[in-house]
């Protein structure tokens, strides 16, 4: 019975049945459509404007603004930084094809980017004196790559969550160990060991050679190569996944008993989106390798698997735009963080972002943000009629202008920061688990006790605080989207 | 059972079928003609989803074996009898929640590529409603509409033989009627019908056959009529 019960809502009138027998909570999920149009505003037509805007126009709109980077930035630091983001947005877009449309918990994923590397860096470097052309070697370690994942995939049998998980890990292993005692198989050397192979050649088309190196600095050509990649990965997996095999997996993801009485060759149809995910990752080893002139087994460990699950998550698992999205900003914000007066920007900004997410352009906004600053002002004044030292610690740019807001001491007691740290903590689970007034009531001090542990506690030390700045952007994204920047809200049956 | 000889849409021959040691079917036997619509009843723990899933090849039967149009299909994957013309509506409907209803359908036709415009049409015919929410998703779908999203996207393999798991279960009772209306609906443009139900008296009203199985063996068979009048069957389900 408890099915027909009005389902618990806030707003009364959403559970009075109108019509019919089909009244409850379908009825009421049917009118989640009605709702989100009726927002009102000028932000609704925004919404709704973009809501309209072609995939393939954003796709456009955002490589054209990747192209146009390396006009605007000589850096061949920062170019490279970009090199890496558009092969972490390959690496992510395999995985979300894994993960986010497949339902696999591929947990050896970075395995088969290292299979790609290590068949370009074996069949193109001095170590072994092979010099295969770009053009062949570069579709061979894809189709190597995704052979090698259905032959992983295929011993696990149903390929069923946990168990794939783990053959998967055991994989990535496997792999790694391989590649380290890779100098003595049978006495042959194969991979190098843990040395790696350090002479690859760069990429090579009809005799003519894409230097890594221009006038010292970094290649552009590889940049602009890695993008068309990019899109070529992107647009043919777009139609992989608007074909009937990308619904298939789909549908397998959600409902594999449905699935499979729907009579889809549920085993098989896992094992392509498994063996097609290895196949991008080892696409991406290749233009990896090529650019990086070696290849280490340490290019493979669990570290970039996490980093990249953590792009796949933060975006939207099973978004191809959030994907991308995803590893866009977490591989760019690991680069910023490491400067410090980047990283308060940015930490500021999160911090903005969030309490505007959460509250969205309404009163309540205004009286946190007000609050906030009244309530810094008055704490500031407090602090500075003890002693002008207590709030002379911070001089010129952005920390001058915030040091008349924040307290930020000549020098800070160790215990000080300790209990601001601790009471911070306090007030981030006050602010996540209250809701209405209380949250209003809490947030402002949370607020302000962030911005002093931040000026006192992280900013002296940069190396922690990068990937606790990370850590906090994933927990403000989780609560504000819980899947992600882009990714679907979920419709549950029943 | 066929008076012109030719052999059983479905048969279930001596099916024994297991759950690790547990004896679940207990040499079940069945047996549904083309264009015929019979009713499997039973209650709690029967056996009903067992013999369904045992149908389907979800499960393997030990001993017994299940043919369709008199080939031995016992060895043979799921996905070979749905090519062979069974399809079914599984208990709870089971759609594809976050895709749309036309994406559902087309997956119910997936063995044959996706389906035709006629199967399509074939299925809007039936079910006006699916036809107006099409580009909707099934998970915002109310609970009678998602029973004709189920329907259809069974019919979207054209079986010869559709198999409905509990169609009843979960609905309003004058939901119950109307779906048993498109069943009889459903049966009369020639799809012969398996309904695997625990609501015995809407079942037997459409049913020509029905069996009642009990604790995995077949205690009753025969007209659906018939059984109406069985008072075993009247004492246990009809409650009167």
């Amino acid at each position: 019975m408890s099915e027909w019960l009005p389902p618990e809502s806030e707003s009364p009138e959403e559970a009075v049945p109108t019509t019919g027998p089909a009244v409850g909570r379908d009825e009421w999920v049917a009118r989640e459509g009605e709702r989100r149009v009726s927002r009102a505003g000028w932000a609704g037509t925004v919404e709704e404007r973009l809501r309209r805007v072609p995939w393939w126009a954003w796709l456009m709109l955002f490589v054209a603004a990747g192209s146009l980077m390396p006009v605007f930035e000589s850096s061949g630091y920062v170019r490279l930084v970009g090199f890496n983001t558009v092969v972490y947005m390959m690496l992510a877009l395999g995985l979300n094809l894994v993960v986010g449309w497949g339902g696999l918990l591929d947990l050896g994923y970075i395995a088969f980017f290292g299979v790609g590397s290590y068949v370009y860096a074996i069949f193109d470097s001095a170590k072994f004196g092979y010099h295969v052309p770009s053009i062949l070697i570069i579709p061979a370690a894809t189709i190597v790559g995704a052979l090698v994942g259905l032959l992983v995939g295929l011993p696990s049998r149903r390929l069923s969550g946990d168990y794939l998980a783990i053959v998967t890990l055991f994989f990535l292993e496997l792999f790694e160990t391989v590649a380290t005692n890779g100098n003595q198989i049978f006495g042959h050397d194969i991979t190098g060991g843990s040395f790696g192979i350090s002479t690859v050649f760069p990429l090579s088309f009809a005799g003519h050679t894409l230097a890594v190196q221009h006038n010292g600095i970094f290649a552009v050509s590889y940049y602009y190569l890695a993008i068309v990649m990019f899109v070529i990965v992107y647009v043919s997996l777009f139609f992989v996944n608007n074909s009937r095999t990308g619904r298939a997996w789909r549908s397998l993801r959600e409902d594999p008993l449905a699935a499979e009485v729907m009579g889809m060759p549920v085993n098989w149809l896992k094992l392509t989106s498994f063996a097609t995910g290895a196949g991008v990752a080892a696409l991406a080893g290749t233009i990896s390798t090529a650019l990086n002139a070696s290849v280490y087994p340490l290019n493979f460990s669990p570290v970039v698997l996490i980093t990249l699950y953590a792009m796949v998550i933060l975006g939207g698992s099973g978004s191809q735009p959030g994907v991308v999205v995803g590893a866009f900003l977490v591989s760019v914000l690991l680069q910023v963080l490491q400067d410090p007066g980047q990283a308060r920007v940015l930490f500021y900004l999160v911090i903005v972002v969030g309490v505007i997410a959460a509250y969205r352009v309404s009163v309540r906004l205004a009286i946190v943000a007000a609050s906030t600053a009244v309530f810094g002002i008055a704490t500031h004044a407090i602090a500075a009629s003890f002693h002008h030292s207590w709030v002379d610690g911070a001089h010129g740019g952005l920390a001058g202008v915030l040091a008349n807001w924040v307290v930020v001491p000549e020098r800070l007691t160790p215990w000080v920061g300790q209990v601001a740290y601790l009471l911070l903590l306090v007030g981030m689970l006050c602010a996540t688990q209250l809701r209405g007034r209380l949250r209003l009531v809490t947030l402002p001090p949370t607020l302000y006790l962030a911005a002093f542990v931040w000026e006192n506690q992280m900013i002296p030390n940069p190396g922690p605080a990068r990937y606790i700045v990370l850590g906090l952007l994933l927990i403000v994204l989780m609560i504000v989207r819980p899947n992600g920047l882009l990714g679907e809200r979920r419709v549950e049956i029943n | 059972m066929s008076a012109n000889g030719a052999p059983p849409l479905l048969e279930l021959n001596a099916v024994d079928t297991y759950y690790g040691q547990i004896h679940i079917l207990q040499a079940l036997s069945i047996r549904i003609a083309a264009g015929e619509l019979v009713c499997l009843l039973g209650g709690n723990a029967s056996g009903k989803s067992t013999t369904l899933k045992t149908i389907l090849g979800i499960v393997q039967p030990r001993n017994g074996t299940v043919s369709i149009e008199g080939e031995d299909v016992t060895k043979r994957p799921t996905s070979y009898r749905i090519a062979r013309g069974l399809a079914i509506v599984p208990e709870n409907r089971r759609l594809f929640a976050p895709m749309t209803v036309l994406e559902n359908l087309e997956m119910g036709a997936y063995l044959r590529g996706g389906g035709s415009k006629e199967d399509f049409d074939r299925v809007y015919e039936l079910f006006p409603r699916v036809y107006e929410r099409r580009t909707q998703l099934a998970g915002t779908l109310s609970g009678g509409e998602q029973q004709m999203v189920a329907m259809g996207r069974a019919l979207m393999s054209r079986p010869r033989l559709l198999l409905m798991d509990e169609p009843s279960m979960g609905l309003a009772p004058i939901l119950v009627e109307r779906n048993f209306e498109i069943i009889k609906q459903v049966h009369e443009s020639g799809v012969a019908i398996l309904v695997v139900e625990q609501n015995a008296n809407v079942s037997l009203s459409i049913a020509d056959r029905g069996y009642v199985l009990s604790t995995g063996r077949l205690v009753l068979e025969g007209k659906a009529a018939e059984l109406r009048e069985n008072d075993d069957l009247r004492k246990a389900y009809l409650g009167h």
